[in-house]
């Protein structure tokens, strides 16, 4: 996981005006895309994922055998029929692996998604109300901050009933504070701007401030939290399935992970069904990662590759 | 005086957080702790049922309050209660303690110095050859999940290589003890432990340096000790890497967390019998005393963390006192 913790960081992309207007400027949306498809860290992260997500939506393009038949030989090592090799009752590896993205890809940006909607609702509340409200609601984030997230899941999962829903729920619930904490920095930073105070002189609602005007100006911060909780998640999600802590009747990259060191795959020769999924589980969280960085790098010009020979500081 | 009164506030503030949480969760779930452990013996009596509700601490007549009064006593004073084999939480605990303690403070210790290093001198010679191989590299490592990089080591070095032993503290059979060979025994069973946790965590501290001295560089300061003519080095180290470590030390408590949530995976991937293991077993048994008090165990290294790294932070930068 990759925590930026330069104060630039809270600040990722300079905050114009026209994103303001009334028509959300396609110019600046176009300008945006141009920069992503620029960075070659970006490309790449793009690439990872819209690779993954064709995989998850259309599974049965890349294998027709049923990830659940258990009808091949057992522990049976890779094969030109199974690329992978087989499950220890007999599943094929492969299938599992490509039918196991639907899930793993869905929780992860279900989670993601969920915890910036918590960490706006919290950072940029306690930014624009101030006061008391802001001081309770930074103390509960600063309490989140600190908690250690999985042990606190495990406790939280011991209790509750197993399953892709309880870890999507409980990972939900522990992963938004550190996205709040900047998304309070930033708000605070545009609480004195003009067109705040403009807003607040036509006499508009607190809500429609918030939702029309903040909010609009913290896209990219928004996308960057997004992308770096799903980096995150990524790995949590598959750390906890590993555990055995998911429910592993459903099929993720998590659970086969769980199924093959419960079966000892490492040790007796069948090693490709344990690190199959365990790559899988990387390449995705880096190609969140890599997206991240190239936000970092498009937002904050000063740590753009310098393509001189020798780096004379700016 | 008024930062470090406010830290600790806050060190109060989330410990009691913690406690409560850790108090309420079961008691919002369904059934307790009692129960739960009679449900997988056969044959519930009831008198061994009130037996063992007394014996956790639940007094289903008691008022709460005085039940959270009665918990919080006991928590600060380390009585955690039995785990499921009847053993005092507190004794497996300790037993366990040492082993994580010196996994995870060792690795932690040498990745911070690594990364940091390695940040500050791939700034300085910004696209330089160490700038362009080691950041990158390390940082896509650090976004593999820690299990991972702990699998692909096991089956290279103990698996295929047979280098490294496979799994466990020391060699089974052995009697630890003050010898050599028992030292060296105990240190090649946590070379890949401590290798995975190091290579993990040290692409980010790189990452945080490295751009934290990008920006340093560039502060009209660093630009007076250039025309000051001062060494490299001096400019390096005493204006740049000093100013830049700082959001790094406000890190590390934050980065600490991930450690030990990732040494949980790392024991259990390795069987390296740490408090992480224990958790891990705590989960399968459903041995409920054993995981509350992992939770604050966990919770209070980090909270102890926070509060050493706000006071170094204090100590180095005048401006953190100041506001």
């Amino acid at each position: 996981m990759t925590i930026p913790m330069t104060p630039e960081t809270g600040v990722p992309v300079a905050v114009s005006p026209e994103s303001t207007a009334g028509a959300p400027g396609s110019a600046a949306f176009r300008r945006f895309a141009q920069a992503v498809l620029r960075n070659r860290k970006a490309t790449a992260g793009l690439v990872i994922l819209a690779a993954m997500t064709v995989v998850a939506v259309f599974p049965q393009l890349f294998t027709n055998i049923d990830p659940q038949a258990a009808i091949y030989d057992q522990q049976a090592g890779p094969s030109a029929q199974h690329l992978l090799g087989t499950t220890q009752v007999g599943e094929d590896v492969f299938a599992q692996l490509i039918w196991g993205t639907r899930l793993t890809l869905l929780i992860t940006v279900i989670v993601s998604l969920a915890a910036t909607v918590i960490s706006v609702l919290i950072g940029v509340t306690a930014a624009y109300v101030g006061g008391m409200a802001d001081r309770s609601l930074s103390l509960l984030t600063d309490v989140f901050l600190v908690l250690p997230t999985l042990p606190l899941l495990i406790v939280l999962t011991a209790y509750l009933p197993s399953g892709s829903l309880t870890i999507t729920a409980v990972m939900i619930a522990t992963s938004w504070a550190f996205a709040a904490r900047q998304l309070r920095a930033q708000g605070l930073s545009l609480r004195t701007r003009d067109f705040l105070e403009a807003a607040k002189v036509r006499g508009e609602r607190r809500s429609y401030i918030i939702i029309v005007e903040i909010l609009p100006n913290m896209i990219s911060l928004l996308v960057a939290s997004f992308l770096g909780l799903a980096v995150f998640v990524v790995g949590f999600a598959a750390g906890l399935q590993f555990l055995g802590l998911g429910n592993s009747t459903e099929l993720t990259w998590g659970t086969m992970l769980y199924y093959s060191q419960q079966n000892g795959a490492l040790e007796s020769g069948n090693a490709l069904w344990m690190l199959a999924p365990g790559a899988a589980v990387a390449i995705l969280g880096t190609g969140f990662a890599l997206l991240n960085y190239a936000f970092d790098e498009i937002g904050n010009p000063a740590l753009r590759p310098v393509r001189r020979r020798r780096g004379k500081p700016a | 005086m008024r930062y470090v009164a406010r830290r600790m506030g806050l060190f109060v503030l989330t410990l009691w957080a913690a406690l409560t949480v850790n108090f309420l969760i079961p008691r919002l779930m369904p059934g307790d702790e009692a129960t739960a452990v009679l449900s997988r013996m056969k044959g519930v009596n009831p008198a061994a049922l009130h037996a063992l509700q007394v014996e956790f601490g639940i007094n289903t007549d008691q008022n709460v309050l005085v039940t959270y009064l009665q918990y919080l006593g006991n928590c600060l004073t380390g009585q955690f209660g039995l785990t499921a084999a009847r053993v005092p939480v507190m004794t497996e605990i300790l037993d366990k303690l040492p082993w994580t303690l010196a996994l995870v403070g060792i690795t932690t210790v040498i990745a911070f110095a690594i990364g940091t290093m390695i940040g500050v001198l791939s700034a300085w010679r910004r696209g330089g050859r160490l700038d362009s191989i080691l950041p990158p590299l390390l940082f896509i490592v650090s976004t593999m999940p820690v299990f991972f990089v702990a699998l692909v080591l096991l089956y290279v070095f103990a698996v295929t290589l047979g280098w490294l032993p496979l799994a466990s503290n020391y060699e089974l059979g052995s009697t630890p003890s003050l010898t050599l060979g028992f030292a060296s025994d105990v240190v090649s069973h946590a070379i890949l432990p401590g290798l995975t946790l190091v290579v993990v965590t040290a692409g980010s501290w790189i990452y945080t340096m490295r751009n934290n001295m990008v920006t340093t560089l560039a502060e009209d300061y660093v630009r007076m000790a250039r025309a000051k003519g001062l060494p490299g080095w001096q400019i390096m180290l005493d204006y740049a890497a000093r100013n830049a470590i700082l959001p790094n030390l406000t890190g590390f408590a934050m980065q600490l967390g991930y450690v030990l949530g990732g040494s949980i995976l790392v024991e259990y991937t390795f069987s390296y019998p740490g408090l992480g293991y224990l958790f891990y077993t705590g989960t399968t048994n459903h041995d409920l005393p054993l995981q509350s008090a992992l939770f604050l165990v966990y919770t209070l290294a980090i909270l102890i963390c926070v509060l050493v790294a706000d006071f170094a932070s204090a100590l180095l930068d005048p401006r953190t006192r100041d506001s």
